[in-house]
């Protein structure tokens, strides 16, 4: 697995948030905001895969938009081998650009219809780079080539492909300017189970031949525990757990996490007959009005008195394992006196 | 065993659909056969575009028809043949007698009515109950799916409740009517794992209390393993293997069925280096094949396959393949 120990950071992301403005009535006024992503820290190491889960709406994809400032974030700061550039102006993201992408989920809504296969490959090459025609098309055949699809298939459009195609279409898109650094938003959920694997196996394999580091977004914990070296877990719009993957899933620490791994049913009936599950109650609380105190609070089977007062603070609680929650804090006072300084993660 | 002497609610035979293209036939379902016990859960699983969702639309006839068309098979359910009765008995039998879940509540429910309204309506009509016992009735249904504040909630609109309770609602308008069955189509694939989760415990819950059978179509291995009684996978438009959950899991007999087990990455014990991929591309359903539809795509395909479209053969108790080959002799099937 994934040794961090040595590793150098590609991304180090800080206090990152990103609030939503609300705004009502006739005027349109201002009248709260959706806190989408509020004030999350992590770091990516250079080759490897970082996992990002949770569940729907709790700012898994506006967290990846936001790291490659496709918005520009409300506060905070993202590090980019080393160069800030959560407030970085056009011009110095447009230098920038190569270097990070994106691949989405939905591969038919991701590509321009009325465009060829070579079109869409060699688009970001027409705009970042001054290859003459001829040298484009080698370079839109070498990418067909490494994601796998017929050099024949480059003039055809995307509603002749099949789902999987479509997603390696918007893998060679995504890889035309020799990235470092790709957030994949949700890269299988739009496929079917048996093209799924085809896509992930691709993920990998490019991976190691081109040494890419990978922002890994997906609600599909078993996939994600296949792909991933480190994985976040995030619960309404804050990470609540981070640890490598194998740690992760043999002994998940925070409460969230430990609910969430128990929610995924096995593809073995026998697992299922002494599954002590833990069904969560209620529904997740909206991101515009959080809970006072810890967010988990309203649901979890653990909560204490402490948890509606104070938010807990992410901190290291063992060797590369990131927590936030009161079960482990030594002194739950000092925890809470720590919680105005920002953590490093 | 025409008069209801049948241990089947439901009993469907050699289903055959067709949608005409203008580019052409789609073979959507071909000589599907399956059964369904009283109180049992049939899962459904199998490839995108295989079938799973036709075949139930078209036992309860709802298809477009154009471009759909049955034709052939039946489909006994009550001593009746759904095949062939004329549209307005289908239409006492659906969503009454045969409730129907789909996949994404948010389609299914009319937004401008209230979920009260939605739910009431087909006590009314189906079940002729008056406006205030349809109306404690639906506040009973929504409490059952386990809704707080049930009657207060009967005013409120589709957009004012979560997915996983619009799911709920969508399960209690399923239920209204005390349905023999209820066809339940990736009921839980739009939701997030700890709602599914509490949805799953809600079904499984419900078909002690009120033991109707249920078909459940998904595409997660993982739901099946928990809830199903009895697996039919299907591939190309027919069921290539049916058995009853452990059986399938432990002991699957078709190529395509033993690759999918395989394909799905499991959250707990030992992590594979690599994922199985089954290559290739699912079949073209333009005519009836005459070949097995899994051939361009299976590891232990010969000859025979290609100018055969295999039966379903018995394979073990209550178990059948539709493959020429056996695993258990490891040899072609001499049949
Ligand atoms: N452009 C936007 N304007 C306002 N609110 C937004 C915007 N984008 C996202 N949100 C809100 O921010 C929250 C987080 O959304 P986000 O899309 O990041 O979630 P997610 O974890 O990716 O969910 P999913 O798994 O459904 O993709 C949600 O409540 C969403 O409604
Ligand atoms: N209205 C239609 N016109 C033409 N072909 C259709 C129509 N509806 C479905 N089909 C075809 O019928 C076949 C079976 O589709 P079906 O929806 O039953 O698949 P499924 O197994 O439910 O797939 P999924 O898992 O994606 O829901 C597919 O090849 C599909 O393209
Ligand atoms: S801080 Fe309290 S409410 Fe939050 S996860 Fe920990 S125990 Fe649960
Ligand atoms: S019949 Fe032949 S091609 Fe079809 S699944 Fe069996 S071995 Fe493979
Ligand atoms: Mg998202
Ligand atoms: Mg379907």
């Amino acid at each position: 697995m994934f040794d961090t120990s040595g590793a150098k950071k590609l991304v180090e992301v800080r206090d990152l948030t990103m609030h939503f403005p609300i705004r009502t009535g006739l005027l349109r006024r201002l009248t709260g905001s959706v806190k989408a992503v509020d004030g999350v820290s992590f770091d990516i190491y250079e080759g490897e895969t970082l996992g990002l889960v949770g569940e729907s709406g709790c700012g898994k994809s506006t967290c990846g938009r936001a790291i490659l400032r496709l918005y520009d974030p409300t506060a905070g700061s993202i590090r980019l081998e080393g160069e800030e550039i959560a407030h970085a102006p056009f011009d110095k993201l447009r230098r920038l650009r190569p270097k990070m992408q994106m691949v989405f989920q939905d591969p038919q809504a991701s590509l321009n219809p009325r465009m060829t296969v070579a079109g869409i490959i060699g688009e970001p090459l027409m705009e970042h780079t001054k290859l003459n025609a001829a040298k484009r098309l080698e370079r839109i055949y070498e990418l067909m080539d490494a994601v796998g699809l017929n050099r024949e298939f480059a003039n055809r459009y995307p509603h002749e492909f099949s789902g999987g195609q479509r997603q390696r279409i918007g893998i060679a898109r995504a890889l035309a300017l020799n990235p470092k650094f790709i957030v994949c938003d949700e890269p299988i959920a739009a496929l079917d189970v048996s093209i799924q694997a085809q896509v992930v196996n691709l993920l990998e394999e490019l991976q190691d031949r081109l040494g890419l580091t990978y922002l890994f977004i997906s609600h599909d914990l078993s996939m994600v525990r296949h792909i991933a070296d480190r994985v976040a877990v995030m619960y309404l719009g804050r990470v609540v757990e981070l640890a490598p993957r194998d740690a992760l899933f043999a002994d998940p620490m925070h409460p969230y996490t430990t609910a969430l791994l128990s929610a995924v049913p096995e593809p073995d009936p026998a697992s299922h007959d002494d599954a002590e599950r833990i069904i969560l109650q209620g529904d997740v609380p909206s991101p515009a009005n959080p809970p006072k105190g810890c967010n988990f609070c309203t649901r979890c089977p653990r909560v204490m008195e402490i948890c509606r007062q104070i938010d807990p603070v992410i901190r290291e609680i063992a060797p590369g394992r990131h927590v936030a929650c009161h079960l482990y804090a030594e002194d739950t006072h000092k925890t809470a006196a720590h919680a105005a300084q920002p953590t490093e993660v | 065993m025409r008069d209801g002497v049948t241990p089947f609610v439901l009993d469907v035979k050699d289903l055959k659909t067709v949608f005409r293209t203008r580019g052409g036939e789609v073979h959507a379902v071909n000589n599907v056969s399956f059964t369904l016990k009283p109180g049992e859960l049939l899962g459904v699983v199998g490839e995108s575009g295989s079938g799973k969702s036709v075949t139930m639309m078209s036992l309860i006839r709802l298809l477009p028809m154009p471009p759909a068309e049955i034709r052939g098979g039946s489909v006994m359910f009550e001593g009746q043949d759904l095949a062939r009765i004329p549209e307005e008995m289908m239409r006492a039998i659906r969503g009454a007698r045969i409730g129907m879940v789909f996949q994404d509540p948010m389609t299914s429910l009319n937004p401008v009515f209230t979920v009260g309204y939605q739910i009431i309506e087909p006590l009314r009509t189906h079940m002729g109950l008056s406006k205030a016992q349809a109306a404690t009735r639906a506040a009973e249904l929504l409490d059952l799916v386990g809704i707080p504040d049930a009657r207060r909630r009967l005013g409120d609109y589709p957009h004012q409740f979560s997915g996983g309770m619009r799911q709920r609602v969508m399960i209690a308008i399923a239920l209204a009517c005390d349905p023999k069955v209820l066809i339940a189509d990736e009921p839980t694939t739009a939701l997030d794992v700890t709602i599914q989760a509490q949805i799953l415990e809600l079904i499984k819950e419900l078909r002690q209390k009120l033991g109707m059978a249920i078909v459940w179509i998904t595409h997660d291995l993982g739901v099946i393993a928990g809830i199903a009684d009895r697996v039919m996978v299907m591939y190309g438009g027919q069921v290539v293997e049916q058995a009853p959950v452990r059986e399938l899991f432990a002991n699957p007999q078709h190529p395509y069925t033993r690759m999918l087990l395989e394909t799905v990455p499991h959250i707990r014990g030992e992590r594979a280096a690599k994922l199985r991929v089954i290559q290739g591309q699912p079949p073209i359903l333009s005519r009836a094949p005459d070949s097995c539809p899994f051939l361009a795509r299976c590891p232990q395909a010969f000859d025979r396959c290609a100018h055969e479209n295999p039966a379903r053969f018995d394979v073990g108790p209550a178990h059948d393949a539709a493959c020429f080959w056996d695993f258990k002799t490891g040899a072609k099937r001499d049949v």
